[in-house]
């Protein structure tokens, strides 16, 4: 049976951008990173929070053969409207976590808010992916 | 209210190495999350998790880089740099001291990252995939026969 969540994959617009704004703001670690020049140079790359085995894996979306080129621009538009799914991270502080990251420009589409669970922000990555940053209790 | 035991200021230190083992940290920046004098808190933390916080700090990053030597076809320079040190040559000098091995030979010796990192099955069947309109109508065969013509 399914046994652990290794990978997450979020769709980027440009994987340099993408790696740069996870690393040097959000914080997290390089894990892999392998170009396959059988493939098309098609570029494996993951990051993941320190100290957490699950990586999140940044790919672009794909043209021809796997999407035709409509479907590509089409995923890219909308990712670029936002209509991505989202992934759902804990801090121990929401408000410094959220100064921090503003101060780095991170965009944030909800300032540190009370909610019944904990408090909860929102903020995107360059592509439009959203985020949720929740300090929840303990 | 339980009074905090000193070791969870320790424990504080020990987990900013982990996460963030990327970042310009020293001594004198941890000792203060400890709220400790820097010699103290080394000795402290020595004493709780049985190396200095030094010693520590350049493990997590060591362990981070072999993993990057493995996982990715980064040059031994942008692996260093990538775990939080700044200079190649006693990176090169710590990490031989803990693997037995130069970063490029501890690579050498692994597998190469592309066969390393598990890219998953559906990954391979989409971008492995040949373009069907970009056949070759005439086959190997007859292509090296046209050409021969």
């Amino acid at each position: 049976m399914l046994k652990q969540l290794t990978h997450a994959q979020v769709w980027v617009h440009d994987q340099d951008e993408a790696l740069a704004f996870y690393t040097e703001k959000l914080g997290m670690e390089l894990r892999e990173d392998v170009t396959v020049p059988e493939m098309g140079n098609f570029r494996w790359l993951s990051v993941g929070v320190p100290g957490q085995d699950v990586s999140i894996t940044l790919m672009t979306v794909p043209g021809p053969p796997v999407f035709d080129e409509e479907t590509r621009d089409q995923i890219n538009a909308l990712l670029a409207k936002g209509a991505s799914g989202g992934l759902f991270f804990s801090t121990d502080d929401c408000q410094g976590s959220y100064e921090e990251l503003k101060a780095k420009g991170v965009q944030f589409s909800q300032e540190p808010t009370q909610q019944p669970y904990g408090i909860d922000a929102g903020f995107r990555d360059p592509s439009g992916n959203q985020f949720r940053l929740a300090q929840l209790p303990e | 209210m339980t009074p905090v035991p000193p070791v969870r200021h320790l424990l504080r230190a020990k987990d900013l190495i982990d996460a963030r083992y990327r970042d310009p940290l020293d001594v004198e920046s941890l000792a203060r999350t400890a709220h400790l004098s820097a010699a103290h808190f080394s000795r402290e933390f020595r004493r709780a998790f049985g190396e200095t916080p030094h010693q520590y700090l350049l493990t997590r990053r060591l362990e981070r880089a072999a993993a990057l030597l493995r996982h990715t076809d980064r040059s031994v320079a942008e692996v260093c740099f990538a775990v939080g040190l700044s200079s190649v040559g006693s990176f090169t000098t710590s990490f031989g001291r803990t693997y037995g091995l130069s970063p490029s030979a501890y690579r050498a010796a692994n597998p190469p990252a592309s066969t390393q990192v598990r890219i998953p099955t559906c990954v391979l069947q989409a971008y492995a995939r040949p373009r069907s309109d970009r056949r070759h109508p005439a086959g190997f065969e007859k292509t090296t026969q046209v050409a021969a013509d």
